[in-house]
């Protein structure tokens, strides 16, 4: 196996050990870069010099810890290549959002989880493709080029994290950070074999990432199994003094909690998620996945979320309703694109947001508008508060006598370029599962539990809010019991890759 | 301005708080920093930046809030107000919408000799936009403008009255007031002249007697609080020319051209905002705790009614004079200082109330911009009560240092004006008066009271106002009297 | 449709999009299948229930009024699509419009 294909802890106990360097992994990552990314299309900017620095600066830093025996202090992230979604800011490093509006703006900040990463000697192989300012599901809302699921090259990584997941299943990174609104970290993992979680809500710092729906972003490692979730959760989550809306609550060791072998989990099967229109191929595998859960030892309950039915209306009205808001500083002024013949001011704001956003981008706000428009407030903002609240009344109430919620993480596997790109509510039917984690604030891992026709599939875990240690624990069982037949895609068929 | 009509006036203050840094981050507020100097990806409203509250900011408003006898919310929120312009970064701004910190407050006033109470509907927490400035004349012919972001984020309250003010007079009253107070609670430096302090009127009449309001007009673009009377005055004197001309006042917002004085349209009602508010994801509640607004309230100064009270127990100045001076933070320092040099309290009140007051409307200025100060205040006040010059000469030298800055003892000395009091000079001079008008002389000596005026006066002529009144009326009824 | 021509044209407006004769027409379209299914809510009881604003809200959150560093201005400007020495430039602001706090 080669090391750009290894899991975070594996490469993390070969650099302790001294049996490889930083600087070695980084090359194999690159090389894999150089092989395949014209294929794959994973990322919207490479930082190949500043990777090499960092990893050589890595390789130094372990040299002195494993001289002073200190090598406990350091993060198990030290010297490992990571991608980070290009809506993560990085300091010097372009963060693009994969929009014409932002193709050249290059952040004099870092994203807080950014610099966290970079404080424990991570080393940042590049910034990601992804849906335009991550609305999307299948990564080809971005405006710069298509990213293909490297499982099937036809296929889309799903979205909007889709590049994140394909740089980690094509070994182009070992690990990544996507964000997750209404299912941009999980489903693209469900695509690509991965893990994918998106922690509670307030678990991780949002300085700096760029932001979508303010009260539902979150950002989320996607990985190659639990554990390096765990890892990289631990690096990142902890309050911000930068992000007001970031919980003070402890983080705790996830990695020390998934060594503890108590099986005595209950599992909640919501009968709303396990009928209507769900693919019987997804469903078999779901249902198989609850059964090695039971007998890992796990009590399986059938649970109700009553109001689940409304989760995709009340999510696209909140969503586009602070999106709405949150681009309206795209203006074309202070940084980002500027269309060139406007006159006046008001004419550069029109025409620069007029040419700089993309197609589902402009949808997205214009719905949010009208949601907020004092003629509409009332009966779709207003109402849509009142409706989460009920959603998310659903959720607690399962999770009183529930550990988690399993589901599938989307109702398809993967699906075809193309396929699904003018059918707006089509598209946005997809986060069924999903957005109900983002709509109470809980955190939510997608897990590979097998696949379909060659493509993987993901089960859903929803677990309690600031308890992503029993998640990762459930997780860790599911993955065990079932995750084995989806570790990699088929690499044989990557080589060569295939035009674009 | 007919009498058959009456105003109706309501106002918005935006004042800047004086907090070190800016609200929702840790950039500086200083005035006058080089242009773009005091911005951060979060105040330059760049992606990804998050705002975090300025727990001063927050003290400030409370505190602002208690001295406007409003209730102080237990629970409060921000909200995004949202509409593009370019000094508004990110196309928001955070401000409070349904939630304000303050609300149903009141100020009195006192105008013409009467109390009023005008009721403060709210004072909310928000944040400044950055400052824009043109090229060329003004902003309708520049061909572009300048962005400087320093401004940007720096702390404002807004304070919205109730539509209770009925004159001009009363506007500016309130106004005035509204200013000592906010800096006697050392919130703001409320200086209008660099904007920290500014104010938009609305404005409607009605028939007299009328229950139901006109049509209401907005003024922006009003730069002091002259330019608030000015306004305020045409604006009602054009909507009743309308009305009793039988035509219909436009709902519309209007521009004050302080050197034209007039107002201007600018927009109408069917150009109104769709501000979407709605509450501000990026900040959580606050839950404001009574015992902190207890002790903001403890620690509150002495307030401009209270500071009345004190002129009226000091200096036992009438109520009116008292709170007159004590509700113009200008006149009260003023009052404060000069007392402290000179004690004197009604004397000095007098001469505020009068030929200051009088000085300040002729000339049409702040008493900032003139060059009284409390010294050279002090100075003349002093040569008056020792008798050094009379009354009169007093006043025909203030305006001297109220104008140029003079000390008072360098302009009388230089048109010699110093008091007569020597009693030999004063005999000298009393008797040549006698010799030369033996008519009235005998006119005295023959009862005629009223003689001995014509005769203090001609004393005066002679040392052209100079001679101590008290000490010409006895010496000259001494002579008077020898001689009968 | 759900939604007028007239009234897509004024949100786009309100977000300030300019959309010229068939992006118009598309956007009412695309519009009105969303709303139309988003109109679902309306069957949602939600009498005497409790507003959301943030899943996991904390509160009373602030910062000491204490200075920190500001960007240099450099860094401030880099990303101005215009500027004029230390500011950045906008064309003319041809409505006389206030700006509104
Ligand atoms: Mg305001
Ligand atoms: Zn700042």
């Amino acid at each position: 196996m080669k090391l750009c294909d290894m899991t975070i802890h594996e490469l993390a106990a070969l650099l302790r050990a001294g049996e490889v360097t930083s600087t070695e992994i980084t090359e194999s990552v690159f090389d894999r870069i150089d092989q395949v990314e014209e294929s794959v299309g994973a990322y919207v900017t490479t930082a190949r010099d500043q990777a090499f620095e960092q990893a050589a600066a890595a390789d130094k830093r372990l040299l002195q810890a494993r001289k002073r025996g200190s090598l406990s202090d350091i993060s198990p992230l030290m010297g490992i290549p990571l991608a980070l979604k290009d809506n993560i800011c990085t300091r010097g490093i372009r963060t693009t959002c994969a929009s014409k509006m932002l193709a050249d703006f290059v952040p004099p900040y870092d994203a807080t989880v950014a610099r966290r990463l970079g404080d424990l000697g991570a080393v940042i192989v590049g910034k990601t493709n992804m849906d335009e300012f991550a609305m999307g599901s299948s990564t080809e809302n971005s405006a710069f080029h298509v990213t293909r699921n490297p499982w099937d090259f036809e296929r889309v990584p799903g979205g909007s994290s889709g590049g994140s997941a394909a740089a980690v299943a094509a070994g182009e990174a070992i690990g990544a950070l996507g964000t997750d609104t209404g299912g941009s970290v999980r489903q693209p993992a469900s695509f690509c074999g991965l893990v994918g979680l998106k922690p509670t809500y307030a678990r991780v710092s949002r300085y700096g990432v760029v932001a979508f729906s303010s009260s539902l972003d979150q950002v989320g490692p996607i990985t190659r199994d639990v554990w390096d979730c765990a890892i990289m959760l631990r690096a990142i989550a902890g309050r911000d003094e930068r992000d007001a809306t970031s919980s003070p609550e402890p983080v705790p060791d996830y990695c020390g909690s998934l060594k503890e072998t108590d099986r005595d989990f209950t599992i909640g099967v919501p009968s709303e998620f396990m009928h209507s229109g769900l693919d019987s191929g997804i469903r078999e595998l779901i249902d198989n996945a609850v059964r090695a859960l039971e007998d890992a030892g796990a009590r399986i309950v059938e649970v109700s979320l009553p109001h689940s039915d409304y989760a995709i209306a009340v999510y696209y009205l909140i969503a586009t309703a602070e999106a709405s808001s949150n681009l309206a500083r795209m203006d074309g002024i202070r940084y980002g694109f500027r269309a060139e013949d406007a006159h006046g001011v008001q004419a550069v704001i029109r025409q620069s947001r007029s040419e700089g956003f993309g197609p589902e981008v402009k949808r997205r706000i214009m719905l949010g508008t009208h949601a907020l428009s004092s003629k509409h407030y009332d009966e779709y903002y207003l109402k849509a508060l009142k409706a989460r609240t009920l959603i998310l009344g659903d959720v607690k109430e399962v999770l009183e006598k529930c550990d988690c919620i399993i589901s599938p993480t989307s109702p398809t596997v993967a699906f075809r370029i193309g396929e699904k790109l003018d059918d707006p509510v089509a598209l946005y039917l997809m986060d069924v599962y999903t957005t109900i984690a983002n709509l109470s604030g809980m955190p939510a891992v997608s897990v590979p539990c097998g696949t379909l026709k060659g493509l993987p599939v993901g089960a859903q875990l929803i677990g309690r809010a600031f308890d992503e240690g029993t998640l990762f624990r459930i997780a860790h069982l599911l993955e065990q019991a079932c995750g084995e037949s989806v570790k990699r895609p088929p690499l044989e068929a990557m080589k060569g890759g295939r035009d674009r | 301005m007919t009498s058959d009509y009456e105003v109706v006036v309501g106002i918005e203050v935006h004042v800047e708080l004086a907090t070190e840094s800016k609200v929702f981050c840790g950039c500086r507020t200083a005035f006058g920093a080089e242009p773009n100097t005091q911005t951060c990806p979060t105040c330059l409203g760049m992606p990804g930046a998050l705002p975090v509250l300025n727990k001063r900011a927050l003290e400030f408003a409370i505190r602002a809030a208690l001295a406007l006898n409003c209730s102080v919310a237990d629970y409060t929120k921000f909200d995004r107000k949202n509409y593009f312009y370019p000094d508004l970064p990110k196309g928001y701004q955070i401000s409070q919408y349904d939630c304000p910190i303050g609300s149903n407050g009141y100020m009195d006033v006192d105008v013409n000799g009467e109390s009023k109470r005008i009721r403060i509907k709210r004072v909310h927490l928000e944040e400044e936009t950055a400052k824009l400035m043109h090229a060329g004349d003004d902003i309708i012919s520049a061909s572009h403008s300048l962005l400087d972001f320093n401004r940007s984020g720096i702390p404002l309250i807004e304070i919205v009255s109730e539509a209770d003010m009925r004159s001009a007079d009363e506007a500016r009253a309130y106004l005035t007031k509204l200013r000592s107070i906010l800096l006697a609670i050392g919130v703001s430096d409320c200086k209008m002249e660099e904007g920290s302090m500014r104010c938009e009127a609305n404005i409607s009449v009605m028939p007299r007697g009328s229950e139901q309001y006109g049509t209401l007009v907005e003024l922006k673009n009003i730069a002091s609080f002259r330019a608030v009377h000015r306004a305020i005055q045409y604006e009602a004197a054009r909507q009743i020319e309308i009305v009793s001309s039988g035509g219909e006042v436009a709902r519309e917002t209007r521009h004050w051209d302080d050197a034209k004085g007039e107002t201007a349209f600018m927009r109408g009602k069917e150009e109104a905002h769709d501000y979407r508010y709605f509450p501000e994801p990026d900040l959580g509640p606050i839950v404001i705790d009574r015992a902190w607004v207890e002790k903001i309230r403890g620690e509150l100064p002495e307030l401009p009614d209270a500071k009345a009270e004190r002129y009226m127990r000091e200096w036992d100045l009438p109520k009116y004079d008292a709170c007159q001076i004590a509700d113009s933070a200008d006149l009260s320092d003023l009052f404060e200082k000069t007392c402290a040099i000179v004690g004197e309290g009604r004397e000095v009140a007098k001469w505020i109330l009068g030929e200051v007051m009088a000085s300040l409307n002729a000339t049409g200025i702040e008493l900032s911009e003139s060059k009284l100060t409390p010294e050279l205040f002090a100075e003349l006040i002093d040569l008056m009560t020792t008798g050094k010059i009379s009354g009169k000469i007093a006043k025909s030298v203030f305006e001297d240092v109220f104008s140029n800055g003079r000390r008072p003892s360098d302009i009388v000395k230089e048109r010699g004006l110093l008091q007569i009091s020597d009693v030999g000079e004063l005999v000298t001079i009393v008797e040549k008066v006698i010799d030369a008008n033996p008519g009235p002389v005998a006119d005295y000596h023959a009862g005629k009271e009223r003689a001995l005026g014509f005769l203090v006066g001609q004393v005066m002529k002679e040392t052209r106002g100079r001679a101590n009144p008290q000490e010409t009326n006895r010496i000259l009824r001494e002579e008077l009297d020898k001689r009968a | 449709m759900s939604i007028s021509k007239e009234e897509t044209a004024h949100i786009a407006e309100l977000a300030r999009l300019s959309l010229n004769e068939s992006e118009l027409a598309q956007a009412q379209h695309d519009l009105s299948e969303i709303i139309d299914y988003m109109n679902k809510i309306a069957g949602l009881n939600t009498d005497g229930v409790a507003l959301t604003i943030q899943p996991c809200p904390v509160a009373n959150v602030w910062r000491e009024d204490v200075v920190l560093p500001s960007l240099n201005r450099e860094e401030v400007l880099a990303n101005a699509p215009d500027r004029q020495g230390e500011f950045f430039r906008v064309p003319r602001i041809i409505e006389a419009e206030g700006a509104d706090e």
